[in-house]
């Protein structure tokens, strides 16, 4: 066997395992949700025919499916936006020479030690509509419809904060002294240096975290599952939402194309996190 | 000169008033769960939901374990996620390795491939992966908790990068000298990477020990749930049960705090590479 060969053989052995992982639980789904969309089970899951491309049509554009892509946008809006202002202003004040900024850093970045579960039961202290902290609050009431979302927002935003401050601050750490020095030699005071220098300056990390957030918000499922468990009358069932709850073999079909939906929507997400990613590591720290 | 003083002075104040400000609106969600967790529920509501513990009990963490059941699901998730990053550490690293340093056909689109795995989270073959699942019997199991995760593009795509890092000269060195692939891959690829390698395992820790949905969608057995499972449980418990959720809560995230603390430079580089879901 020659060198090359072998190397090859080397090469395809030690992609082995992870496409095994891929193949079984990544892209063989992926066509399986297809053929689940294109049949209806009965109830039981013993018997199914063939309903035919119109389904996909008839679901995509259902009250149904676009009520969770527009609650998941929302979540996005509720989410993201107000996770990089909190970002940027947690790494702004931490972002200088003073005593003891290493507690208050620590402090900052600890909500990185909680999972989404975890955020959503402390949200429940402050949120229960009965005993709750702030259950008084009416703009994050979750028995009220109308406001129900923003509650359950408020703990992703919280539990994404710790990770927003580490990115900026991180970002804000790598712009050069010299870049500052000049600006403020150039007259700019501190609030413009801010604007007109740093933050174009550290850009693409907002990007990327701001992708980042997007992805985690159409992710998001504990968080409805804890704090509300869809409700009030399917105010907060996010697309995720509404796909968890399509497990039993009569709603399967319908779920299965709604999650074709969610991945169509993720896809475009990722495309442009991937043009991040790779921007960040070649070209970043 | 005394002015400018006095000012920064005033200013270095303003930046501790702010900087304590921002410290209690942080931590606040978390010390009134404390709270809510150590004071007994009816003298709480009966004081007016201060945000001071009232009538400490502090064995509430005790009975989270006994009346909660947590040391099982601590149990759970600490096997379950232990065994995703110890997979996800080997099948990464050998993919990475293949990619950096092996020529083959289709090397390229392979690669590809594999990336495109990042554009498909577990929320959107959930329906078809726990048929998959329950078709192996593998509900209410370790297998079934880990399998979907024994491999990550993040983790290849993250390895390779750092891999490519390594000049290719020590490669040709090395294979004149009579080691093999394997052999150049323990010796000094992995050595050479290990800040890298290190931070990954953190990160794959993290987003194994927090993971929520695919856990909530094959787990049917309270015997098998893990912590954050666990967390769903007893907060629909009822309000007898809810300081058990509210102490629960804090002690699920204790491992990763320790893990924080310990390997602080290791998770901050992760994070800031590629963040993970929780």
């Amino acid at each position: 066997m020659t060198r090359r060969r072998r190397e090859a053989l080397l090469g395809y052995a030690l992609l082995v395992p992870s496409a095994a992982v891929f193949a079984t639980f990544f892209f063989i789904p992926l066509v399986r949700l297809v053929t689940t969309g294109l049949h209806q089970q009965n109830r039981t899951g013993t018997a199914e025919r063939a309903v035919g491309w119109s389904r996909f049509g008839e679901v995509l554009t259902s009250h149904d499916f676009l009520d969770g892509v527009r609650i998941s946008a929302t979540y996005v809006l509720y989410t993201v936006p107000v996770g990089v202002v909190l970002g940027v202003l947690l790494a702004v004040a931490a972002d200088r020479r003073l005593r003891g900024m290493a507690v208050f850093r620590a402090i900052f970045s600890s909500t990185v030690a909680t999972s989404a579960a975890v955020a959503s039961v402390v949200f429940l202290v402050l949120l229960n509509p009965q005993i709750g902290y702030f259950s008084s609050i009416d703009a994050f009431s979750l028995s009220d419809p109308d406001t129900a979302l923003r509650g359950v927002a408020l703990s992703s935003v919280w539990q994404n904060l710790g990770l927003t401050f580490v990115i900026v601050l991180a970002a804000l750490q790598a712009v050069p002294d010299e870049v500052r020095e000049a600006a403020t030699l150039d007259g700019y005071g501190p609030v413009r240096r801010l604007f007109r220098v740093t933050l174009p300056l550290i850009s693409p990390a907002l990007a990327f975290l701001a992708v980042v957030l997007v992805i985690f918000a159409l992710q998001a499922f504990a968080q409805v599952d804890i704090l509300t468990d869809g409700g009030p009358v399917g105010a907060t069932e996010t697309l995720v939402f509404k796909i968890f709850n399509s497990q039993q073999p009569i709603d399967q079909g319908t779920g299965a194309i709604m999650a074709i939906g969610l991945f169509g929507i993720t896809l475009v997400v990722s495309l442009v996190q991937f043009v991040l990613l790779d921007r960040r590591v070649h070209h970043g720290r | 000169m005394g002015a400018d003083g006095r000012r920064g002075r005033w200013a270095t104040a303003g930046w501790y008033a702010a900087l304590t400000a921002l410290a209690v609106i942080v931590l606040f969600p978390a010390w009134m769960t404390l709270v809510r967790a150590v004071s007994r529920p009816r003298s709480y509501l009966e004081a007016g939901q201060p945000p001071w513990p009232v009538d400490v009990q502090w064995d509430v963490f005790g009975r989270a374990f006994s009346d909660g059941d947590l040391g099982r699901k601590f149990l759970v998730s600490g096997v379950m996620t232990l065994c995703i990053v110890a997979a996800q550490l080997v099948t990464s690293v050998l993919a990475a390795y293949a990619f950096a340093f092996l020529r083959f056909p289709f090397r390229r689109l392979l690669f590809v491939v594999f990336m495109a795995t990042l554009t498909l989270p577990i929320e959107v073959t959930l329906i078809p992966n726990v048929q998959t699942v329950q078709s192996l019997g593998w509900l209410n199991s370790y297998p079934g908790l880990v399998a979907p995760f024994l491999a990550t593009a993040f983790g290849t795509f993250l390895l390779r990068q750092a891999f490519l890092g390594v000049p290719r000269d020590l490669l040709d060195a090395s294979q004149l000298d009579g080691f093999g692939h394997l052999a150049f891959l323990h010796r000094v690829v992995l050595p050479v990477t290990r800040p890298v390698v290190a931070s990954f395992g953190v990160i794959a820790f993290l987003a194994a020990w927090n993971q929520y949905t695919w856990p909530r969608a094959v787990v049917t057995e309270g015997d098998w749930e893990t912590v954050q499972i666990g967390l769903q449980t007893l907060s629909n418990a009822g309000a007898e049960r809810g300081n058990l959720a509210y102490a629960a809560a804090l002690l699920a995230a204790v491992p990763v705090l320790v893990l924080l603390v310990v390997l602080q430079r290791h998770l901050v580089r992760g994070l800031t590479t590629g963040a993970v879901k929780g």
